[in-house]
């Protein structure tokens, strides 16, 4: 892929220093998470809507637009996902233009973390790392556990010891080492820091972390252009360290920069989290300008269970900026969001989805999003990964013997005349 | 009251290369101060106007002081004050 790189180097978003490309994910003057820097002057002649749609249909149509030196080594068929019409559910939330962006079933480990790891190791691999690894709550260590697998990287992965099984048996089976860790998210979090510092392997949301954080934004441009290269009035998010939200505005952001789309952007930016671990939300909601970390999150919401979230100053400062705001909802909120999502749309979400949806639901109630304006929905991640959450909502199936009369008895058919 | 600090990579050019100090102090401000004192570089990387920078976190014994008492948790003799960057994870 010759001339293809845009990157300049790395910045610090505090203080704007700048950092040549390297696996480091702070600034040493003050601390400061690195964002990745471009040329987008040089970028803007580089690119055009017709070059990126003839392209394979995938998060690397935007190439140009992620971080790599050369061609993606590791999920170049990540992507692409399928931005949903849901009529169903406008019906039932009451408005008049609703999208769902389904990450659901995206490749190969049917959450968004696929983008970000697809970018985070063809990264590793540029740096010459043989060793990667990640903090997880579950999404995440599914996929770079997949993927490196595919990569033939070595893989050290830390979860909360109490984490869903299916997250777990997801993780091993691609034959990564997983060390359960028996403490909250922010703590193995905390300790992957410390190891990623010690031993320079390649944490993909440590040390990598700017680099594997701009995989999100290919969520973003996938809206953008399934909408017809244009950006919906409001997009709610589900977030967790809370870059997710910030990555998809960036990408909005970034179209109208280099000329993909011509109207500014406008988009409000609505947040959703659990009611259990909701440091970025209450963070919105009293008006505090940085999060008040949570000691014990305690929700069935795993997936969003971070309490002390690394984006949590960003994502509320944009949520404000962009006139949303942010909502959390109750655990029962959350399967009821899920079971509304699958039984409207046949989307199952896995809880993160459910709260997504519950919190939509929240911000229409309180008249926040208006009915009539166009929303998209991100959901993150599957259902089949978090059915233990849903499993005491869903009725047990009947059971009969393979005997036309006990079915036509269950089905309060009993007595209708025979057709032959 | 010998309490060691773990000094991550990015500080220690700071902290005369070492990847722990002992300090004395009986309460975390206390220890930091002590920090200082024997190595002054440190003082703009940990604090901005007097505060403790946003994106460092200080844990006592793998306890992030923002569960305990802030600044002010009481440190006992032979304890571990390890600085981390934060900027991770999610």
């Amino acid at each position: 892929m010759p001339n293809a790189d845009f990157v300049t180097g790395l910045k610090c978003r505090l203080c704007g220093k700048l950092y040549p490309k390297s696996p480091i994910n702070f600034c040493t003057d003050d601390f400061g998470p690195l964002e990745v820097d471009y040329d987008y002057a040089r970028m803007r002649l580089a690119l055009s809507r017709e070059k990126i749609t003839k392209r394979p249909r995938g998060m690397w149509r935007y190439r140009e637009l992620l971080p790599l030196d050369g061609d993606p080594t590791v999920g170049p068929q990540v992507g692409g996902t399928p931005l949903i019409r849901a009529d169903r559910l406008a019906d039932a939330l009451g408005v008049e233009q609703l999208w769902i962006k389904n990450d659901a079933v995206n490749f190969p480990t049917l959450s968004f973390k696929d983008r970000v790891v697809s970018v985070a190791l063809s990264k590793a691999r540029e740096f010459g790392m043989r060793t990667v690894g990640c903090a997880s709550t579950g999404n995440l260590a599914n996929s770079v556990a997949a993927q490196a697998a595919q990569a033939g990287l070595e893989t050290i992965i830390l979860v909360p010891a109490d984490l869903e099984r299916a997250k777990i048996f997801g993780t091993a089976v691609y034959g990564a080492k997983v060390i359960g860790v028996t403490g909250t998210y922010d703590e193995v979090n905390r300790l992957c820091t410390q190891i990623a510092l010690k031993y320079g392997w390649g944490f993909v949301n440590v040390n990598l972390r700017p680099f594997y954080a701009e995989g999100s934004k290919s969520m973003g441009f996938e809206i953008a252009e399934d909408l017809g290269w244009r950006f919906p009035q409001h997009v709610v998010c589900p977030m967790a360290g809370g870059a997710l939200i910030g990555k998809i505005h960036k990408a909005f952001t970034e179209l109208n920069t280099v000329g993909l789309v011509d109207t500014p952007v406008t988009t409000k930016m609505w947040g959703a989290q659990a009611a259990g671990c909701n440091p970025i939300s209450d963070c919105v909601k009293s008006g505090r300008e940085r999060h008040k970390p949570v000691r014990k999150p305690n929700t069935i919401c795993k997936s969003l269970a971070i309490g002390d979230p690394a984006d949590g100053y960003f994502a509320a400062r944009l949520m404000r900026e962009s006139g949303g705001w942010a909502e959390d909802v109750t655990d029962d909120e959350i399967i009821e969001g899920m079971l509304l999502l699958a039984r409207t749309e046949g989307v199952f979400g896995e809880t993160a989805g459910g709260t997504t949806v519950a919190v939509t639901r929240k911000l229409l109630d309180q008249g926040r999003i208006p009915r009539d304006e166009e929303i998209v929905i991100c959901i993150t991640g599957n259902g089949l990964k978090t059915q233990d959450a849903v499993f005491d909502a869903i009725e047990e199936p009947a059971e009969i013997k393979p005997s036309l009369m006990e079915f036509e008895a269950l089905a309060g058919l009993a007595g209708e005349p025979a057709l032959a | 009251m010998a309490i060691q600090v773990q000094i991550p990579t990015p500080m220690r050019e700071q902290a005369g290369g070492k990847a722990e100090v002992t300090v004395n102090g009986v309460t975390v401000q206390a220890a930091l101060a002590d920090l200082l004192r024997q190595f002054p570089a440190l003082g703009p990387k940990l604090f901005d106007n007097g505060r403790l920078r946003p994106y460092v976190n200080v844990f006592v014994n793998d306890e992030d002081i923002r569960y305990l008492d802030e600044m002010n948790t009481p440190l006992s003799d032979g304890q571990t004050l390890a600085l981390i960057p934060a900027v991770a994870g999610g």
